[in-house]
């Protein structure tokens, strides 16, 4: 079956959707490698995503992303999303350069509810963090010619009943990650900020306020991170991953702990001090 | 081969074969409500679906050879998702992957010495009923567009002839239920021998899914378990006593005023 020159749709054995795109349409998957020598100037002058911070919570997990993307020294967007719902209880977001990045998340989304639709049931935690390894491997090449793209992966492991976090590089992973995890141009000084401010078992709305302080604390000393733009009414994206599935915070209950962590900073814009000796 | 065998009657003798495997098996229904679509099939496995998910608001139901419409199945969610992946997700629509079936269906029926022993139901959920959609497929690739309800497979005109009666426009979920539930119980009449007798319509025996207007992003949902069983409960006790017969118990097949004598074990209403 399927023996009109481009491979048919029935008869699929695997259920991956990616793989099949590959023999389908080979230029449509992302990871494709440009050919001649890269241009720095020009790989410079796309618009690069940066940072990200996830921390595991009470019976889930937090993934808050800044909303600058970068072009060199120059802002190329303000309200740039970089936080996904990748399935019912997952969410994805990258750092990197933003078209790729995009690309990868909408594929990764079509190959996770492919997989569901194609087996009748969804894959493991684990396995979803696997098959973005290998999605991320296939970019090496690209990678290595300037277009990179490093995706950050939450979810809620149903087996386990926990969030988790797994971290990546530009030639794959997946490395699994205990409390929290910060990526990115900023994510030192996010993750100095979460080192102070995570507490084991935090409930959720702490653990999203936290997030939103590390991303206070990497926007103020990172250029490419931005801070809460409150002429624009510009906040975070947060998503959550619980037992409920994902939830992206709305706009307003992003306002609200934005305001929240600016209106402190105006009293201590360095942020709460951590107790100097553990009581 | 020694004998010739004219064209027309090869596909009258494929025909006959594809309509008899068909009509073995129980019949599917599928129809609208006021907030979404109802499709149910007697189905004693819980793992082995004849209705599942295609895309975001679209569902499909088959009835026929299990390994054959599970073939259709996943080439129509590669067929969407290649679709939605490369142009976007609101130009997948239920009518592409119809005409891909019929396609598909009417290549198989000419080409191969066998032809597919299905019938395929496609659905899809509008933003509102009137821009609902079901399209059946048969086994040579006709495509049909139903409106309202569509009941195939299995003994058709006797489960389609309690849906006319019973279906009415803007139903709620668990009139539509209840009207899917007496047409299946038509099925009891002991016309079809090899179906083994009356279908099991209690929540184990019976495959249920909507696609619901109201969800957001995915709106197919298998309807099972408790929720089940707590839809059927409350099909048999309200059954719609204002529009339609109040025959409250879904082994009533037919109303009083039903031309056809009223059929199966089952008490009058």
């Amino acid at each position: 079956m399927g023996s009109q020159g481009m491979p048919g749709f029935m008869g699929r054995t695997t259920p991956s959707f990616s793989d099949f795109l590959k023999k389908y349409a080979p230029g449509l998957p992302p990871g494709g490698v440009p050919r001649g020598n890269p241009d720095s100037d020009l790989i410079a002058s796309l618009p690069h995503a940066t940072t990200l911070i996830a921390a595991v919570c009470e019976h889930g997990v937090v993934l808050a992303g800044d909303r600058r993307a970068t072009a060199g020294s120059m802002i190329s967007k303000r309200d740039v999303e970089k936080v996904f719902r990748s399935d019912e209880y997952s969410a994805v977001g990258f750092s990197g350069v933003g078209s790729v990045g995009l690309d990868f998340v909408r594929l990764f989304q079509v190959e996770l509810e492919h997989y569901e639709k194609m087996e009748g049931r969804p894959l493991s935690l684990v396995g979803k963090a696997n098959r973005l390894a290998t999605m991320i491997r296939g970019n090496l090449m690209a990678a290595m010619q300037g277009l990179v793209v490093v995706p950050l992966f939450v979810g809620y492991d149903e087996d386990s009943e926990r969030g988790r976090i797994f971290s990546y590089d530009v030639a794959g992973g997946p490395y699994e990650e205990h409390r929290f995890y910060s990526l990115g141009s900023g994510s030192v000084f996010a993750r100095g900020a979460m080192k102070k401010l995570y507490v084991d078992g935090m409930p959720v709305r702490d653990a999203v306020l936290a997030c939103v302080q590390g991303l206070y604390d990497a926007a103020d000393d990172d250029s490419a991170t931005g801070g809460p733009d409150m002429t624009r009414r510009i906040f975070p994206v947060i998503g959550t991953v619980t037992a409920d599935g994902y939830r992206r915070l709305s706009d307003a209950e992003s306002e609200e702990y934005a305001r929240q962590v600016v209106e402190s900073r105006m009293v201590t814009p360095d942020g709460p001090p951590a107790q100097l000796r553990v009581s | 081969m020694p004998f010739y065998v004219s064209p027309e009657q090869q596909m009258r003798d494929k025909a006959n074969y594809a309509q008899q495997g068909v009509s073995r098996g129980r019949s599917c229904v599928a129809l609208q409500y006021a907030d979404g679509i109802l499709m149910m099939t007697p189905n004693p496995s819980s793992a082995l679906h004849k209705i599942s998910e295609l895309y975001d608001k679209i569902a499909f139901a088959a009835v026929g050879r299990y390994n054959e419409y599970e073939n259709l199945r996943k080439a129509g969610v590669t067929y969407a998702d290649i679709m939605g992946y490369q142009y976007d997700r609101t130009d997948v629509t239920a009518r592409g992957i119809a005409n891909y079936y019929a396609g598909e269906l009417s290549r198989i029926f000419i080409e191969s010495n066998k032809p597919f022993e299905v019938e395929v139901v496609v659905t899809e959920v509008g933003e509102r009923p009137e821009t609902d959609q079901l399209y059946r497929i048969t086994f040579d690739g006709q495509v049909t567009d139903e409106h309202g309800y569509v009941a195939f497979g299995g003994d058709v005109a006797r489960v389609s002839a309690v849906l006319k009666e019973r279906y009415s426009a803007g139903m709620t979920l668990a009139q539509a239920c209840g009207a899917a539930l007496a047409s299946l119980a038509a099925l009891t009449a002991p016309s079809g021998d090899s179906n083994g007798g009356a279908p099991d319509l209690t929540a184990s025996g019976l495959e249920v899914a909507i696609l619901d207007r109201a969800r957001d992003h995915r709106k197919f949902r298998r309807i099972r378990g408790q929720r089940l069983e707590n839809l059927i409960a409350e099909a048999r006790s309200a059954a719609s006593p204002g529009s339609t017969p109040a025959d409250g118990t879904p082994g009533t097949s037919a109303s009083a005023s039903d031309p056809e004598p009223p059929t199966g074990p089952t008490p009058p209403s």
